[in-house]
């Protein structure tokens, strides 16, 4: 370990690789947290199948990448087929344990999220798979930090997705009604609000949310049926860190969280890799803890 | 009314009667056929290479009894396979066992697909003490719990990767340099299997007195190795060794294109199964690939003449292959181990063909075939195959080689 961070300390080049890598795989974790404190905050369901929602639009770029369309075209396939998707899903399943205790929604998220991965499983097999962009890859400093324009790229359109639904939340008619939704349910239904639409719409969105991720992350990692969990571990770790109404925390949750995937990787051995996440979770959990112990000390 | 039940009842004992007795009639020798019983793997996540593996068994039983069989005391046989599906199963695989043990009376077998379900065998055989010649079982635990029964024709996993330390020390030394000074990076899944494979490499690594720079385990649902790779780039170690299935094989594969790795030698298990030329194209030139076994190879036998020729049959016989797959040669080479050990026990006693496949001592088109008293197949060398041009080809060891290795690799 002290060997590892010598070399950080001797080579500061490879510092840049691994903040870079971590802020460009960061930017589509951040993506999929956002989508899962939207139906959070909104529908209080905390959807365990998130990560799978993820990695089946991953499978829609790649297989479009496969028919000989370029996988970049098929994010916003990927986008609309995982709306339809996510009311389909919505339809069937989630409308009928959205008033229910947490437990069932949990179970049937849990559900779902099983039965994806098989299904995935059975239509494109086990393996590994990635989608192939064939952009330019640059290397700097005598070649001690590659970037792949597809990396930069997929950045990029984190970021003009984030701005899109922020700016829809905003100004559209249903961006309104999903935050008037949020703030009380029953206050939206006496106004005139159709709240089954917006739970509809906005549990839709959260699936063509993960859509978009997913393509990216087959661009730029790599997708299998049953790596779903992680990404749904990462989702939530990011949300509870960063709490559902705030979107400037969920990004920066996000990206700190690829960059500290990358260190910890670099630092303490792949193999701690993911446990970093599962560690954070455990860390920020104890904080809340502690802070609320202290909240409500003050209270009485 | 009463009548009909009762008749429907002594119908139905009868039938449960008839399939008891039934049962010892498929015993292992039928009229002039031998029987070998396998449970093997046609569904679930091992259903591909036990496919390959059971079209491996077929060929060679077809081969055999196309040659006349098998004579045992001055009498020809036939063989014959007994197949169950173990879903990829583990626990189904000992459960199938003994049922063909207890119900179908099969006193000799063929292996499962994998190391996992070839585990669970092992006991159920050892018990009943009936040999099982296995050829798809590469762990090395299952060679050092003193089994008396088991025997495999495969090399052993610790094996896969430690061919490529003996070529990086003939290089350095070619070099002028000292085996000793080359630098080790690796990283393994954290599995039975590639942990067998890491320490096989660091048992060679520390006879050449080699150093390992990077000992990175990678989790089971890997996705991301690039911070492995920056400490690649950072350390400039002169072998880079990956293993973690075709997943590892897959992401290695990727990443090591998309950060422009450059290590003078890089070598990777399960290649082929990543599919990793057809989809990383020229970057994956010059990776060095393991295997059991390769068509190019100049073992040959009498049943299928040259490692050629087996693999023109094979793709003569079953439509859709467009390379064989080693899994099927070796499933093919256990069935000849079997001919061979009946016909020099001349006996169809277990025990005594227990003895003969013991003392076996035969080459055949997947190369030579010598157990150690443990049951792994001591006379076979792991093949170390270069990816060249899109090409897999042999490079060692040098008396196999059909092409020399390139060396350094360049990053492309």
């Amino acid at each position: 370990m002290w060997d590892n961070i010598s070399i950080l300390t001797a080579a500061p080049v490879f510092n840049i690789q691994l903040i870079l890598d971590g802020l460009f795989i960061g930017s589509t974790f951040a993506l999929a947290a956002y989508g899962l404190a939207l139906v959070w905050g909104v529908m209080n369901v905390k959807n365990l199948a998130q990560g799978d929602f993820v990695i089946m639009g991953g499978y829609v770029a790649w297989w479009l990448g496969k028919q000989g369309i370029h996988p970049l075209w098929g994010l916003p396939v990927s986008i609309v087929v995982m709306f339809v998707f996510g009311w389909v899903v919505y339809v069937t399943i989630i409308r009928r344990v959205i008033d229910k205790d947490m437990f069932t929604s949990l179970l049937a998220t849990f559900g779902l999220a099983i039965v994806l991965a098989q299904a995935l499983n059975l239509m494109f097999g086990p393996e590994v798979q990635t989608a192939e962009s064939d952009f330019a890859i640059r290397s700097y400093f005598d070649n001690s930090v590659t970037v792949a324009d597809i990396k930069l790229v997929a950045f990029g359109l984190c970021g003009v997705l984030a701005v899109a639904v922020v700016l829809f939340m905003k100004n559209s008619r249903m961006g309104q009604a999903i935050r008037a939704t949020a703030q009380d349910a029953r206050a939206a239904r006496v106004m005139g609000i159709d709240t089954d639409k917006v739970y509809a719409f906005t549990f839709s969105l959260n699936a063509a949310i993960c859509g978009a991720a997913g393509a990216l992350i087959s661009m730029i990692w790599v997708i299998q049926p049953f790596y779903g969990i992680g990404h749904s571990i990462r989702s939530f770790v990011i949300v509870t860190a960063a709490g559902f109404g705030n979107l400037g925390g969920v990004i920066m949750a996000g990206l700190g969280l690829g960059v500290m995937e990358q260190y910890g990787g670099f630092v303490l051995g792949a193999e701690f890799q993911q446990a970093c996440v599962v560690g954070l979770l455990v860390a920020v959990l104890i904080y809340r803890q502690l802070e609320m112990r202290r909240h409500r000390q003050v209270v009485q | 009314m009463n009548t009909k039940r009762l008749i429907s009842a002594v119908a139905a004992g009868l039938a449960v009667a008839g399939l008891a007795f039934a049962g010892p009639a498929q015993a292992k020798v039928e009229g002039d056929t031998i029987i070998l019983g396998s449970a093997i793997s046609f569904t679930g996540k091992y259903s591909t290479n036990g496919i390959h593996a059971k079209n491996g068994y077929d060929i060679g039983v077809a081969k055999i009894n196309s040659m006349g069989g098998v004579k045992v005391g001055g009498k020809s046989y036939k063989l014959k396979i007994q197949y169950y599906d173990d879903e990829s199963t583990p626990l189904r695989t000992a459960q199938l066992l003994e049922r063909l043990v207890n119900q179908d009376g099969v006193k000799y077998f063929l292996g499962p697909y994998s190391s996992a379900t070839t585990k669970a065998a092992a006991p159920i055989i050892e018990k009943y003490k009936v040999p099982m010649i296995e050829a798809e079982g590469a762990s090395r635990s299952l060679f050092n719990k003193g089994y008396k029964y088991l025997f495999a024709v495969l090399s052993t996993s610790e094996q896969y990767l430690a061919s490529s330390i003996g070529l990086a020390a003939e290089i350095a030394e070619k070099n002028g340099k000292k085996p000793s000074e080359v630098k080790i990076a690796m990283a393994f899944e954290n599995d039975p299997f590639s942990l067998d494979v890491r320490a096989g490499v660091l048992e060679d690594a520390k006879k050449y007195g080699m150093k390992v720079v990077i000992d990175d385990k990678m989790p089971r649902d890997l996705n991301d190795i690039s911070s492995t790779l920056t400490k690649v780039k950072a350390l400039k170690p002169d072998l880079l060794l990956l293993s973690g299935h075709s997943k590892g094989a897959a992401t290695g594969a990727r990443q090591i294109k998309e950060m422009k790795i450059d290590v003078p030698m890089i070598a990777l298990t399960h290649c082929e199964a990543a599919k990793i030329t057809t989809k990383f194209g020229a970057s994956t030139n010059d990776f060095l690939c393991p295997t059991q076994w390769a068509p190019t190879l100049t073992y040959k036998d009498k049943y299928f003449g040259t490692a050629a020729d087996y693999d023109k049959e094979f793709k003569k016989t079953f439509d859709g292959y467009k390379n064989v797959p080693y899994q099927s040669a070796q499933a093919t080479a256990s069935v000849l181990v079997w001919k061979d050990a009946f016909e020099r026990a001349n006996s169809l006693d277990p025990e005594k063909v227990r003895d003969a496949i013991a003392a076996t001592d035969m080459e055949t088109f997947y190369g030579g075939i010598k157990f150690a008293p443990e049951g792994n197949n001591i006379a076979k060398p792991m093949v170390l195959r270069q990816i060249q041009n899109g090409e897999y080809n042999v490079v060692a060891p040098s008396k196999w080689a059909s092409h020399p290795v390139n060396w350094p690799r360049k990053a492309q």
